[in-house]
């Protein structure tokens, strides 16, 4: 039965992984906080990105004390994205390029000329990074300002149509970008205890 | 058991470059009918906390201070748990150390080739600070030959490295003493199973590699190869003569350079030097920080003005340091006039045949740092090996006109740089009547010599062509000449060839005369060699001023102390490649050697006093 209390030993585990998801999962947050107050669940919205209505931050639940000294059933499963990944693209881009001393810099006031020369810096910098870790390709092979036709079953998130978008494919367009994709990622190995928050470390010339 | 035997046996043939500023590893299935080596990415620490996998290992390693790196900082993917490294190798290693230069190792190799020190002794990183650990040229190069070996044996755990067939190239200048710390540094590293290789015959068995039968077309009987092998820290030459045998072509390596320390480094530096002057006059200073982003850049500019010949000059930005970017960068360029003027005039000079490098100085202190080449000019040492005595040269010819150049080591990429040395070599052979010599087309210049070194591993097993050549050079002993002894004068002393040029793997050299040796003792014999001593026979004596000395080689005969024991001396070329000398058991007669008579190994002994 679905709604049949759950035993001992399921409450037991439940009690320890709620609250760590509980923190990190908002919409899960949601609706415990909904179903603790009575409210009719809902099924989750269909597209997670959209999320216009304010949302009421859940009170914190408090965490049942445990009968007996519990043995580590399971241990609490990391939720939310991991941004680590990220975070070391901007520490790749900050070490070869410079890159996020110039975006934080302030370019009021800067003459062109010095803004050039930091931009080449960046430029230089970042493209060796890119060109050792990500292969880029163009997702079109033809030239921009080519006639091209999108035929039926064409990949639309390869694909961005503008203009006079009518009727159903085959489309046919001039092709205005090339598009960029990455064919190939690889990024270096973190070894434990490596902070990713870290993207340039602190410089002490001793 | 059958089976196990299976196991046991290599699979792979696997070149390994142990380089002066880069190693690299390439392989290939031994079972192959014919081999095309492929390049080993080797994974290394390249970021406190990050490790990635870049086709050549750089061979800096840095030792870090106690609390300067998070405690896992430097752990590779294969260490187990709770193993914590106290030095970091590779490109981490060569950037750190770029900034904290106390701290690095550099140029093990040429260390290691280096008489005046003690190879086997902790002097690296060289003049540091007494609180930095230090370690022996011979510890470092086994440290990155264990690196390369733990890296492969994670990726292979059913082929492990030491099980297969590797051959480990060392530099044709490199003399017996030097190889023979090499083998031992990689017998530390665990790999007690290997052969070596000259480097430059190494780059020409990857061109073979990659002409395959087409090769035979390309070179005729007579002609004679140049190998310009042009590194980060090194130069070296190789000459390779076109023969035929039954009817086939055979290569024969008939000469090698003398060890120049003189690469494409010097070039960034004295570049950056250059525009560094040129800052300096329009009243603009640079930090010691800011020179070595300037030495960087200086690199890029060579590279592309190089492949680019409409380009003038190529921008320079170098950074401040600070987390302001803007307004603190400095601007300046690096002309096509410059680069020329340095690395072209300055490297590359144009100059005769007959020209040759300035002697070193001879100052009243010498330090014991590395024997930089004095002179800059690699023409100059060019036109001095071609024009060594004793090679074949052709009638009226003062020099070797070689017909054939292979081009190796990452500086030879330029294009440029490749011209100028074929005009000049042009130059030579138009003033003395001979042909031009052609360019043989290499491919990766980088990656070349380990390429190379797979592909000489795989064909030792299968048969296939190998270049002649043996030792190239001459060794002798010290010998005290028989004269009546003049008081307060030491007695004069000869050197006394014990293995001529050219002994192939396998060859053994006996002095005819007999010696009589002190048991129970240590006996030492100085010892030396000559690069450009072809005629020398088994026994000739020279004057001392011929040749230059090595490390002593000395033994403990067993047996009774003060007892004499008759011995003749043998030199042996091993099958792994090193020359190995021994006292063998002789009857006083001089007629041979005691049949099943003791036999004492003599080694180097390069400790210095």
């Amino acid at each position: 039965m679905e709604n049949a209390p759950l035993s001992f030993g399921a409450r037991l585990v439940l009690a320890f992984i709620l609250p760590w998801r509980l923190l990190f999962n908002g919409a899960l947050a949601r609706r415990v906080a909904d179903a603790a107050d009575g409210r009719p669940q809902l099924d989750p919205p269909a597209d997670p990105v959209v999320a216009l209505e304010p949302v009421v931050q859940p009170e914190p639940v408090v965490e049942p004390e445990p009968v007996v000294e519990p043995e580590p059933v399971v241990e609490p499963e990391p939720t939310g994205p991991d941004y680590t990944a990220a975070m070391q693209i901007l520490a790749i881009l900050q070490r070869e390029g410079r890159l996020i001393d110039f975006l934080q810099d302030d370019l009021t006031g800067a003459g062109d000329a010095d803004i050039g020369a930091a931009a080449r810096v960046v430029h230089e910098g970042c493209k060796r990074a890119l060109g050792e870790y990500v292969k880029l390709a163009p997702v079109r092979t033809e030239f921009e300002g080519d006639a091209i036709t999108l035929s039926e079953g064409f990949d639309a998130s390869a694909h961005r149509l503008t203009g006079n978008v009518v009727g159903a494919p085959p489309y046919s367009g001039t092709l205005a970008h090339h598009g960029w994709k990455i064919s190939e990622i690889t990024l270096p190995a973190l070894t434990e205890g490596r902070d990713p928050h870290i993207v340039a470390p602190a410089e002490v010339e001793l | 058991m059958h089976s196990s035997d299976d196991a046991h046996a290599p699979q792979f043939a696997v070149g390994i470059d142990l380089g002066t500023t880069n190693c690299a590893l390439a392989s290939g299935p031994l079972s192959a009918e014919r081999l095309t080596p492929e390049p080993f990415g080797v994974p290394q620490v390249i970021q406190p906390g990050e490790v990635a996998t870049q086709p050549l290992l750089p061979s800096f390693m840095y030792l870090p201070a106690a609390s300067e790196l998070a405690p896992n900082a430097l752990r590779l993917p294969w260490d187990g748990e709770g193993v914590t490294r106290d030095e970091a190798v590779g490109r981490f290693a060569r950037d750190k150390g770029a900034s904290t230069p106390a701290r690095l190792i550099s140029s093990a190799k040429s260390w290691l080739s280096h008489a005046a020190v003690d190879r086997r002794g902790p002097i690296l990183p060289w003049g540091a600070p007494d609180d930095v650990p230090k370690r022996s040229p011979l510890d470092a190069s086994a440290d990155y030959l264990r690196h390369l070996k733990a890296a492969w044996d994670a990726e292979h755990p059913d082929a492990p490295l030491a099980r297969q067939e590797i051959v480990l190239t060392v530099p044709a200048s490199f003399d017996a003493v030097a190889r023979e710390l090499t083998v031992e540094a990689a017998a530390a590293a665990g790999l007690p199973r290997l052969r070596l290789l000259e480097e430059p015959q190494a780059a020409l068995y990857a061109w073979l590699a990659d002409e395959g039968a087409a090769w035979r077309k390309q070179v005729t009987v007579g002609d004679t190869l140049l190998v310009v092998d042009v590194g980060g820290g090194t130069t070296d030459f190789s000459l390779i003569s076109v023969q035929e045998e039954d009817g086939n072509l055979q290569l024969e390596r008939i000469a090698v350079g003398d060890h120049i320390l003189l690469g494409g480094d010097n070039m960034d530096l004295a570049l950056a030097y250059t525009v560094k002057a040129k800052l300096e006059a329009e009243g603009r200073t640079l930090g010691d920080w800011q020179i070595r982003a300037l030495t960087h850049g200086c690199r890029q500019g060579k590279e592309a003005l190089f492949s680019d010949p409409s380009a003038q000059s190529h921008p320079l930005a170098i950074p401040g340091r600070g987390s302001r970017l803007i307004g603190s960068t400095l601007r300046t360029e690096l002309t096509r006039d410059e680069l020329e003027r340095v690395v072209l005039e300055g490297f590359l000079p144009k100059v005769g045949a007959e020209a040759r490098p300035q002697a070193r100085r001879r100052m009243g202190l010498t330090t014991l740092g590395l024997p930089y080449a004095t002179d800059a000019g690699i023409t100059r040492h060019l036109a001095a090996f071609l024009g060594r005595e004793g090679l074949p040269r052709g009638a009226g010819h003062s020099v070797v006109h070689p017909t054939a150049i292979l081009f190796n080591g990452g500086v030879t990429r330029s294009p440029v740089i490749r011209d100028r040395i074929m005009g000049i070599l042009t130059a030579w052979a138009n003033a003395e009547g001979a042909e031009a010599p052609k360019v043989l087309q290499g491919a990766h210049p980088d990656l070349a010599v380990s390429r190379g070194a797979a592909y000489y591993a795989h064909a030792r097993q299968t048969g296939g062509l190998r270049i002649k050549g043996g030792t190239a050079r001459a060794y002798y002993i010290g010998v005290e000449r028989a004269e009546l002894a003049v008081p307060g004068l030491p007695p004069q002393v000869d050197a006394m060839c014990v293995a001529p040029f050219g002994m192939e793997e396998g060859a053994d050299a006996a002095l005819p005369e007999p010696f009589g040796l002190f048991t129970g003792e240590p006996v030492s014999f100085r010892f030396f060699c000559a690069s450009d001593r072809r005629e020398d026979a088994l026994g000739a004596t020279v004057d001392l001023s011929a040749v230059e000395e090595l490390s002593p080689i000395e033994t403990t005969l067993d047996g009774e102390p003060g007892a004499v024991a008759t011995v003749r001396l043998h030199a042996r070329v091993t099958e792994i490649g090193t020359l190995e000398l021994s006292a063998v058991e002789a009857r006083a007669d001089g007629s041979g050697d005691v049949p099943g008579g003791r036999a004492w190994k003599l080694s180097f002994n390069v400790r210095v006093e």
